[in-house]
């Protein structure tokens, strides 16, 4: 039971204060800390064989998730005078319970498919999967475009969850490219919802019906 | 059957009202009071049963059979708990279900009684009591199982014994959460803060208090009783998995466990202390919450 | 060769965003479109080296969609080069509802089209799946912008839905990278390698459980992209509030690269034989895909939403031709050139339409013969060629795929096809007809502008090619065509 473990309890801890919380300021810092936990991950999973470019990256996500995301948020919350309230489809109950039932849900996955190499953890699918889960839940249940991508941001980190700590040999080329592509990503989202804000005076996407059959 | 098996239910029977006179006693020093003496609940029970009962003419047996089947259960949980190392009276697999079940039974009866009153206060109260506790009795279950999962073991006694440093070392995160999640239901099972006020006498706020308005007398003191009972049970429960039931000889293991119970009580002192009551719509996300904390311990814990 | 495809548009892409005068970024625009063509044209005849230790290499497949790709962006760049000419005020009148709105900065949407254009490019040419990843996200992040040209709500809430949906479908397809790497872990030393040819080449030694699991989140994360049903919500929205010209490369060209890399994956499931379970799978989603298409054409009344609802359709029969391997693989990859110059042809018409009738309601649309001949004509042409009337080349690889329907035994399928082929060329019909004939609105009739040549040319053009295509497959191209297919399982 080593620093990993720890790491990804938090990580499980995090996605369901998230599921439950009802404040944006508090979602976002609830993502901003997950991000942050998650730049030790590639530290760790390579304790063995530590090179300065996983330092680098583990460095690199840590700023990006858990600084310049955030304060791109906030920033949006701000300029749009958003209340404060998350304003879900999904009540914070139903939620935290779907939450519990995704974890089983993530660990059934796990044992569906055992991993042919030795992992740091054998947390560490069943963890991502849960991450995955929740961030899908997470963007179809709420209204606000804002929670929308906090609920993107947690899958993205499933996701990297994932590749950084199961997979020892990614291509630090590929890793890059994915850590600016999420940059770049939510960066125009933030644009996005700045835009959204202008024209429609809220960034509630249950408004942005317009365009149907 | 152990002659030592004897002590953890004496001790509970003789100093379970010392336990909330700690608690008002931290709070005390919290508010920079001095505070009601430590062993007034004992005052309180004394003066309670020299009095007599009164009854309300639209009450039936149900209503008096209430605090003495609560007592009688949680008297029979009492002796399924072990302490401090100290296997308890009776011991068989599966006993944690059935402790449950009594603490179920004691409620029950507590909220026929309430309800059998007929008064619109004690069943908004009782309503408030059965709600607060379909929430709470999953998150306690599925600790538990959690807890039997994780020592390989079906018993209390045996689940206590068998969790030891090693526990702690190997799966460290799994048994916290349990803690947090066993937290947590003490603290709504007992009627505290921030689930509820035992001092509050807003009936509209209450949820545990109300549901006793009409009782008075000896039943009150059995009511009263009962509820430390249940406070002691649920501390020896906590001290049970946090203190591990190491090679120390019986009489240190006791102290520890005795000394565990009495930290529990301070525990629940500062976290009254410190935080304010919940709304009622927020209690069941906290404790929706601490079963979401035991599942995900238990997931966790699955090898 | 393979590095300067990449360079020169990426380049001119970020000297578009400094360029100070207009009539200089028209110019780049025109300039980067023909030599990125002109080059394609040139891998035709002399192979390109693998260049980044095997990373990008251009393989028949990704030649194939790199010239499609090519192609409909250079005739793209002149309709665009020529709209923004003509489009001297920054503030435009809502067509719909009459409110004012910016567009995006015509250097904002010079520089974005070309950046597009290289990430379709790099996807085209990555032989790595993860470098794959990265560029598809990338055509997502560059398209974006285009998509919100006109400033206000409804392309807004296109833009947030594409954006939105692709992107989570594309962080699934990221994870199944991850479980291909996990398929290919464990054995041995740099096991971990994504690269296409080592995976096909230690195929056998894949583990199948995580190789089902990676084929399952490819195909519903780049079916997102590619506009599968169910996934397909974003396209009819994007589709229709993208200027056109976006439209056509949105259509023509993006929904390609998100096929090519299903088509990767599908090319590991083949060589690790377990294709019957990609291909029934491919088959599924196919015919959903063909099934919404058909019920949301019938009855459209918005001309662009019905082109789009029709992409989605040729989507299922690309998945389908695929799905059910021989010579369907064939037709897929014919009817995937078909259907991207078609449809380029025909939202480059559907936008001349819309700067004379300024709406895209296909009611108030009539008498498109009498205000813009050739248009009209045109209109007429894209819309029997992409119903796949002959001797238009989509009837030939229409034709393919239901013959392996057919050979494989497959005679519900065929019957399903068939049957909502013809319900969607009824459709289609009916709105395309009562446009193109009658007698135009009165306020249209007087007030329309003559057709200018970049209106008309770009189309013309892909008209030609997409009739030509239809007559006679060229010999180069019928050799790349068969190399394709067997290298896609095809050959069996």
């Amino acid at each position: 039971m080593g620093w990993i473990e720890f790491i990804l309890v938090l990580v499980v801890l995090t996605n369901l204060k998230l599921l439950a919380s009802s404040r944006l300021g508090a979602s976002i810092r609830v993502v901003a800390r997950q991000g942050l936990i998650l730049g030790a991950l590639p530290l760790l999973a390579h304790q063995d064989a530590l090179s300065l470019q996983h330092v680098a990256l583990a460095a690199g996500s840590g700023v990006i998730k858990g600084g310049v995301f955030p304060w791109l948020l906030f920033r949006a919350v701000r300029e749009a005078e958003l209340t404060r309230e998350v304003e879900p489809y999904v009540g914070y109950l139903t939620s935290l319970l779907a939450g519990v039932g995704a974890l089983g849900a993530a660990f059934w996955m796990g044992t569906r498919l055992p991993v042919p190499v030795e992992v740091v953890s054998r947390w560490l699918v069943p963890v991502a999967m849960f991450s995955i889960l929740s961030g899908l839940f997470l963007i179809i249940s709420r209204k606000r475009a804002l929670n929308q991508v906090l609920g993107f941001l947690v899958l993205e980190n499933g996701v990297f969850t994932f590749g950084a700590g199961v997979l020892v040999e990614t291509p630090q080329l590929v890793e890059v490219g994915v850590l600016l592509d999420v940059f770049v990503g939510v960066f125009v989202m933030g644009i996005i919802i700045f835009h959204i804000n202008r024209e429609f005076d809220h960034i509630d996407t249950d408004q942005l019906s317009a365009l149907k059959d | 059957m152990n002659l030592l098996s004897l002590i953890p239910p004496v001790l509970a029977l003789i100093l379970s009202p010392l336990l909330l006179g700690v608690i008002n006693r931290v709070k005390a020093r919290f508010a920079g009071r001095r505070g009601p003496p430590l062993l007034q609940v004992y005052y309180d029970l004394a003066k309670l049963l020299r009095k007599g009962a009164v009854y309300s003419r639209t009450t039936t047996w149900v209503f008096r059979a209430g605090p003495v089947v609560g007592l009688a259960a949680v008297l029979t949980a009492l002796c399924l708990m072990p302490l401090g190392g100290v296997p308890a009276l009776w011991k068989f697999p599966g006993d944690f279900i059935l402790l449950t079940g009594l603490l179920g039974l004691m409620r029950f009866a507590m909220v026929g009684a309430a309800l059998d009153t007929g008064s619109s206060f004690e069943g908004m109260g009782a309503s408030r009591e059965v709600w607060i506790s379909a929430l709470a009795e999953p998150a306690l279950l599925v600790a538990l199982a959690t807890l039997a999962r994780q020592a390989q073991e079906l018993s209390l006694t045996r689940i206590c014994a068998a969790l030891s440093e090693q526990h702690w070392l190997h799966t460290g995160p799994v048994l916290a959460l349990v803690v947090v999640a066993l937290g947590l239901v003490l603290l709504a099972e007992n009627a505290r803060i921030p689930v509820d006020d035992p001092n509050t006498h807003l009936e509209l706020t209450m949820i545990h208090e109300v549901m006793v308005l009409d009782h008075g007398g000896p039943d009150f003191a059995f009511i009263l009783y009962g509820a430390a009972l249940k406070l002691w049970l649920f501390a020896a429960l906590v001290t049970g998995m946090v203190i591990p039931a190491g090679s120390l000889s019986p009489w240190p293991n006791l102290v520890a466990g005795l000394g565990g119970v009495f930290l529990v009580a301070i525990g629940v002192g500062v976290v009254e202390s410190v935080m304010a009551r919940l709304r009622l719509l927020i209690v069941p996300q906290l404790l929706v919450g601490a079963g979401a904390l035991a599942a995900t311990a238990f997931l966790l814990g699955l090898k | 060769m393979i590095l300067a495809l990449l360079i020169i548009p990426a380049l001119a892409g970020l000297l578009a965003f400094g360029l100070p005068t207009p009539k200089a970024r028209r110019a780049l625009l025109l300039i980067t479109a023909a030599i990125h063509a002109g080059l394609t044209l040139a891998c035709w005849r002399i192979a390109p080296q693998p260049i980044l230790r095997g990373w990008l290499a251009l393989d028949e497949a990704g030649l194939w969609f790199l010239s499609i790709t090519s192609l409909l962006f250079l005739a793209v760049a002149v309709y665009a080069a020529g709209y923004l000419a003509s489009e001297s005020n920054p503030r435009s009148t809502d067509l719909e509802e009459g409110f004012l709105f910016d567009n995006v900065p015509a250097a904002v949407f010079v520089g974005c089209l070309l950046l597009f254009l290289t990430a379709m490019t790099l996807v085209t040419v990555s032989q790595h799946f993860g470098l794959q990843w990265v560029a598809i996200e990338a055509t997502t992040l560059a398209s974006a912008p285009l998509v919100y040209f006109h400033r206000h709500p409804r392309s807004l809430e296109a833009t947030w839905k594409y954006l939105l949906i692709c992107s989570v479908g594309l962080a699934l397809a990221l994870l199944a990278n991850f479980f291909l790497a996990m398929a290919a872990a464990g054995n041995g030393p740099n096991s971990h390698s994504l690269m296409l040819s080592e995976l096909v080449a230690r195929a056998g030694e894949l583990q199948p459980a995580w190789l089902r699991a990676a084929f399952i989140l490819f195909l519903v994360g780049y079916g997102t992209k590619m506009g599968l049903a169910p996934l397909h919500t974003w396209l009819p929205d994007a589709h229709s509030e993208a200027p056109s010209m976006v439209s056509a490369l949105l259509s023509g060209a993006l929904l390609n690269c998100a096929f090519l890399g299903i088509v990767r994956a599908q090319q590991i499931c083949v060589a690790a034989g377990c294709d019957a379970f990609a291909g029934d799978l491919l088959v599924a989603l196919g015919l959903l895909s063909l099934g919404v298409a058909t019920i949301f054409i019938v009855g459209q009344a918005d001309y662009k939403r019905m082109l789009a609802y029709s992409s989605v359709e040729h989507m299922g029969l690309l998945a389908l031709g695929t799905g059910l391997g021989g010579i369907g693989v064939l037709g897929a990859m014919l009817h995937a050139a078909n259907h991207s110059l078609t449809k380029g042809l025909l939202f480059l018409t559907a936008g001349n339409i819309l700067t004379r009738f300024k709406t895209k309601s296909a009611a108030h649309v009539s008498g498109l013969r009498q205000v813009a001949p050739v248009t009209g004509v045109l209109w007429l042409t894209g819309f029997l060629a992409i119903t796949g009337l002959p001797p238009f080349g989509i009837f030939l690889s229409k034709l393919t795929i239901l013959r392996a329907m057919f050979n494989g035994g497959h005679w519900w399928i065929a019957t399903g096809t068939l049957l909502c082929l013809t319900l969607i060329f009824v459709g289609m019909a009916r709105v395309v007809l009562n446009m193109t004939l009658g007698e135009p609105p009165p306020t249209t009739a007087s007030s329309s502008p003559p057709e200018q040549p970049w209106e008309i040319g770009p189309p013309l053009v892909l008209a030609v090619i997409v009739l030509l295509l239809g007559l006679a497959i060229p010999g180069p191209l019928n050799t790349l065509l068969t190399q394709m297919t067997t290298t896609l399982g095809g050959g069996r």
